[in-house]
């Protein structure tokens, strides 16, 4: 058996998801899309179920990637029942989804989830009059807490088993009569589901149903125009309106008739946004947060990091120790020990904290506040308010800034924000402008680095997107309410975009450390300066600069670290000049993504992509650095 | 009059959508459709976005959508 998780986006669906799945879950792609889907298997009463958590969807309409998913799976799949969670708060608009998934003819459950949150609203509901009104099992549910999940999963259970099917509320009779005429024309054929769903979709413009039913059945593409100009003639309004409209229409008669208002007990959470979206404090709490967010997963990663690169800095000089240390062997174990470090030592300490906290953020509604406060400031690069998150994340690693492009909607913002996003200096980065440009140069010019990047940035995302015009028309997104977020739904997000780090990322930045270290063996970092000459020369840095630059495409602070080897220093105000210092710094921030992140890039964007923002990130990193170096030139 | 023109806090209805918006659909989904009830809760600085109340949600709109959203006062 397998059942489908469907509801609008904030509704509590991956609470109630993870609440039954926890890590088990298996993520995946629908083909040839960047949405994803979760995936778990469930004991129901002794049957093994398929439960499906499809993404958040307002509609069946089909005006984004997500809906197009939702509702092409169900209608292709073999879904036996649809559990459509919907959040109390919000019955009117929860129930016009409703009223739509009905319309498909399958066996179909209620859950009202969020009951705490409506009764602290004031707000009473009879389930049980829905129930009988939509003659569809009702139960109410408060996900968070996981009171009402199993009654749910049970009720589902018993109507896959009797394939109970709901009967419809009818629409208002012009359009009923427009529906009857082109199910008519598919009275012929067998359908996954109802033919007044189909009709419906055709009167509600859905061009993929329109050109693969328009193909099968003649008359139909006629007839379906026929009774748009009669619907339209009639009210002078759209169908997909008018249909929009009376879904509407009987979702507020059914909301009348089942939910009392009382007194509403309004609490702080009601008063945050007067100050958290305040045209000036609310930029001092964002900064506030921000700060607080940062000190926080620097604080956990740096306390982690220096002893577990301890760790393995003795392990790798026990293993060099025990082996001959001259050999091939050795020192290719202990490029592997320098791989799993990187990963175990420098990424994770730092990724953990960091997902968890997006997800925190994000689960308590603050991310949108974001994007709303950011919206202006970001349209200077030719991105909208959402875009700044990967921005932020940025600053601590580039992993989960281009994971994070995923809350965005349009492939073009996400390409957008993902090159300019791994163009911000992450943790790695830092660590150069510190020990290099501070240490020696003192702080100024380190904030002059810092300054200098966020304006090649809004100048590169200008650029671009004068050749990629931004074609979404702008924000649309709803405001969540504040909620506190389930421990177990942040973690086991964090768990999911981790796993894929573990699994994919990390053990190209395995064998990429084994493959340098035989390089090393073999000294073919002559070859190397050689081959980055053009670079180096171009700069003004010495060749020895050459194979620095190409470890840092591994790890980027192995830049520095490959600085001191090449040179045979660690004094670095000796060879070379503090200019030189500066133009290094500048391209060592800007240049090629380290492999971890472009490993990250493919997996979120593909390949093409990947070799687009590498190459771009290159070009820029010239071009910026070049700058800089005539600007000392001259003055 | 669209919603750019209206004051903070004061209740309208939607009439019309202006041409060319290619997301009626989007925008009737999160519940603007003639004849419901609007407001706008706040404005984000430096023209930023509107923060808009429909159907007893909260929507946050971009300029280039609200100024093609037509309203009158109730």
């Amino acid at each position: 058996m397998r059942f489908a998780l469907v509801g609008q986006p904030n509704c509590g669906k991956s609470t109630l998801f993870n609440q039954v799945a926890g890590y088990r879950a298996e993520t995946g792609n629908f083909a040839g899309t960047t949405v994803t889907f979760t995936e778990t298997r469930l004991r129901i009463l002794g049957d093994i179920v398929e439960l499906v958590d499809l993404p958040g969807t307002y509609t069946l309409l089909g005006t984004n990637p997500a809906e197009r998913v939702v509702l092409d799976y169900l209608i292709t799949k073999p879904v036996d029942a649809i559990v459509n969670v919907i959040d109390a708060t919000h019955l009117v608009q929860g129930l016009a989804l409703t009223l739509e998934l009905m319309e498909l003819g399958r066996p179909i459950v209620l859950a009202i989830n969020m009951m705490d949150e409506a009764s602290r609203q004031g707000l009473k509901i009879d389930g049980e009059a829905l129930g009988n009104l939509l003659c569809i099992p009702v139960l109410p549910m408060i996900a968070s807490r996981g009171q009402g999940i199993r009654e749910t999963f049970t009720e589902t259970w018993k109507v896959a088993r009797e394939k109970t099917v709901a009967s419809v509320l009818p629409f208002k009779p012009e359009i009923e009569s427009s529906i009857d005429q082109i199910k008519g024309i598919l009275a012929m054929g067998e359908f996954p589901v109802s033919r007044r769903a189909l009709a419906i979709k055709l009167l509600e413009g859905d061009p993929e149903l329109t050109s693969r039913l328009g193909g099968e059945y003649k008359n139909l593409i006629d007839k379906v125009q026929e009774q748009l100009d009669t619907l339209c003639h009639q009210s002078s309004r759209q169908a997909v309106w008018l249909i929009a409209t009376e879904r509407q229409r009987i979702a507020h008669d059914l909301q009348n008739k089942v939910t009392t208002q009382g007194k509403a007990y309004l609490s702080i959470r009601d008063r945050l946004d007067d100050y958290l979206l305040h045209p000036f404090w609310g930029y001092v709490f964002l900064l506030l947060i921000i700060s607080a967010f940062f000190e926080i997963v620097y604080g956990i990663g740096h306390l982690l990091e220096g002893p577990l690169l301890n760790f393995f800095n003795n392990l790798s000089a026990l293993v060099l120790s025990q082996l001959d240390s001259t050999s091939l062997f050795s020192q290719l174990a202990a490029g592997a020990i320098q791989g799993i470090s990187g990963g175990v030592a420098i990424v994770l300490p730092y990724l953990i904290p960091f997902l968890v906290g997006l997800g925190f953020l994000e689960d308590i509604g603050y991310l949108t506040r974001i994007a709303f406060l950011m919206d202006a400031l970001m349209h200077r690069m030719g991105l909208h308010g959402k875009a700044i998150v990967p921005f932020i994340l940025g600053y601590g690693c580039s992993v989960p800034a281009v994971m994070s492009t995923r809350i965005m909607e349009d492939k073009r913002d996400r390409f957008l924000s993902a090159a300019l996003a791994t163009m911000i200096p992450c943790a790695a980065r830092l660590s150069i402008i510190f020990g290099l440009v501070a240490f020696y140069l003192g702080p100024w010019p380190a904030v002059g680095i810092f300054f200098y990047n966020l304006v090649i940035i809004t100048i590169t995302g200008r650029i671009i997107s004068s050749f990629m015009p931004e074609d979404s028309p702008g924000l649309i997104i709803e405001m969540p309410v504040y909620r506190i977020p389930t421990l177990r739904t942040v973690t086991a997000k964090a768990w999911f975009r981790v796993r894929e780090f573990i699994f994919e990322a990390w053990p190209v930045l395995i064998v990429g450390s084994i493959v340098l270290a035989g390089m090393n063996f073999f000294s073919i970092t002559p070859w190397l300066d050689k081959f980055f000459r053009p670079f180096t020369w171009a700069l003004g840095m010495p060749s020895a600069v050459g194979t620095p630059l190409i470890f840092g495409i591994f790890r980027k602070e192995l830049s520095l670290l490959m600085l001191a080897q090449a040179f045979g220093t660690t004094d670095f105000i000796h060879v070379l000049s503090p200019e030189q210092m500066i133009v290094f710094t500048v391209f060592v921030v800007f240049y090629i993504p380290c492999l971890a992140t472009m490993v990250t890039i493919k997996n979120e964007l593909g390949w093409k992509n990947m070799a687009l923002i590498s190459s771009l990130s290159l070009l820029v990193a010239l071009i910026a650095a070049l700058a800089l170096r005539l600007l000392f030139l001259v003055f | 009059m669209n919603i750019l023109e209206i004051e903070n806090g004061r209740w309208v209805k939607v009439l019309d959508f202006q041409d060319g918006l290619g997301i009626e659909a989007q925008l009737s989904q999160m519940g603007f459709l003639p004849g419901n009830k609007i407001r706008v809760i706040r404005s984000a600085p430096f023209k930023g976005p509107l923060l808009i109340e429909v159907e007893g949600r909260e929507i946050v709109l971009g300029r280039g959508i609200a100024r093609k959203i037509l309203v009158e006062y109730l």
